[in-house]
């Protein structure tokens, strides 16, 4: 069976990445911005990084059959200097029409800060612009419960339906929360912080799979490219059928994407 | 606190039975409960003993696992959780610690 990996950071993935998730049946991947562990210096720096997302990664990923589509923004933890978050988010539209470009992410919060919010506000008033769909970064640890409430009043405040906008890195304490609103809701499968694969699938049997995926998120810190397919194994052995696990891992996130208007496994 | 409203059901949705179940995840669960009681012996070992409010909250999760009901996990994550409302002013730091530096549960 295929799966998609929604989100993941492959520019800090080797190539053996790329074949060992093609040999788990990865069919796709899509690959939001994000920090990329220490603050660049100029917005040229994020020009870059634009580049890499939307021609090397593509490239790179077709070598094993993976199509490869990504998000472009400026992360929350980059944020906090309004005035340079503004100079990044002004190089974004001239990549919009990139046709692997699904829209805008991960935005969202880290501390829950003031600038962060404005930050967050300005990138939600492009996707509604350019009509866009939007990825979101919910805060990690004890900021999250809080940041993800703030997150989903910002985007209540404008005129995004609520059903083109993926909250990422819910767990127990987020999830009813985020699928009651409307929203759609990602789980992120991380070793020491976030949802182990035991407990996506746990959250799975509790709330159903509507709206719901699953996600590596893998990228520089302790993660895992080969979480989805564990975290399918562990549904499949729990005795769960092949259509909850082809739902979760495959046809909600081909559904969701797709909304982009530019999305394909092809 | 805000009291979240979930959708959690009541009735049985884990496809296994009970022992299976059991059978399954003791070995592992039994080794992590191990690791947080010498994680607590270590912290007792330290030449100083002081307050931390990191442990402290960790107290107050570990006295969740011993109640009867469902939700032992959402009910942790909210212990572990900013229950404020507002922006924070400025962002000062990147990280996060785990648990809040003040809690109102
Ligand atoms: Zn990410």
């Amino acid at each position: 069976m295929t799966y998609i990996d929604p989100h993941i950071h492959m520019v800090s993935r080797t190539t053996d990445d790329y074949e060992r998730m093609a040999l788990a049946g990865c069919v796709a991947i899509t690959e939001p911005a994000f920090w990329a562990g220490f603050d660049r210096s100029s917005p040229q720096g994020f020009f870059d990084y634009y580049r890499q997302l939307t021609d090397t990664e593509p490239k790179r990923a077709a070598q094993y059959g993976i199509n490869h589509h990504c998000w472009l923004c400026i992360n929350p933890k980059e944020a906090e200097d309004v005035g340079f978050a503004r100079e990044v988010i002004s190089i974004i539209p001239e990549f919009l029409d990139h046709p692997t470009v699904l829209g805008i992410g991960e935005i969202g919060l880290n501390k829950n800060s003031k600038n962060e919010l404005i930050i967050l506000e300005e990138q939600l008033a492009l996707a509604e612009k350019h009509n866009r769909l939007v990825l979101v970064h919910t805060p990690h640890l004890e900021d999250k419960l809080k940041g993800t409430m703030l997150i989903m009043d910002a985007v209540e405040n404008t005129s995004i339906n609520v059903d083109r906008v993926l909250i990422d890195h819910v767990e127990e304490h987020t999830v009813g929360a985020v699928l009651e609103r409307g929203f759609w809701a990602g789980m992120t499968l991380y070793p020491n912080s976030k949802c182990t694969p035991q407990r996506a699938a746990d959250i799975i049997e509790m709330y159903g799979t509507e709206r719901l995926w699953i996600n590596s998120a893998g990228d520089w810190g302790p993660s895992d490219p080969l979480a989805v397919p564990k975290c399918r194994h562990e549904l499949a052995s729990r005795g769960h059928h092949a259509e909850t696990i082809d739902t979760i891992s495959y046809k909600n996130p081909l559904d969701f994407l797709s909304k982009s208007g530019r999305f394909s496994v092809e | 606190m805000a009291k979240i409203n979930t959708l959690m059901p009541l009735k049985p949705t884990c496809p296994m039975t009970h022992k299976e179940t059991v059978d399954r995840y003791f070995l592992e669960h039994r080794a992590k409960l191990l690791d947080i009681a010498a994680f607590l012996d270590r912290l007792d070992r330290c030449e100083s003993i002081e307050q931390d409010y990191r442990i402290d909250s960790l107290h107050k999760c570990i006295n969740v696992l011993l109640e009867k009901n469902v939700g032992r996990t959402e009910k942790i994550l909210n212990i572990l959780s900013d229950h404020s409302k507002e922006p924070i002013n400025v962002a000062h730091e990147q990280g996060a610690s785990g648990a809040p530096k003040q809690t109102d549960l």
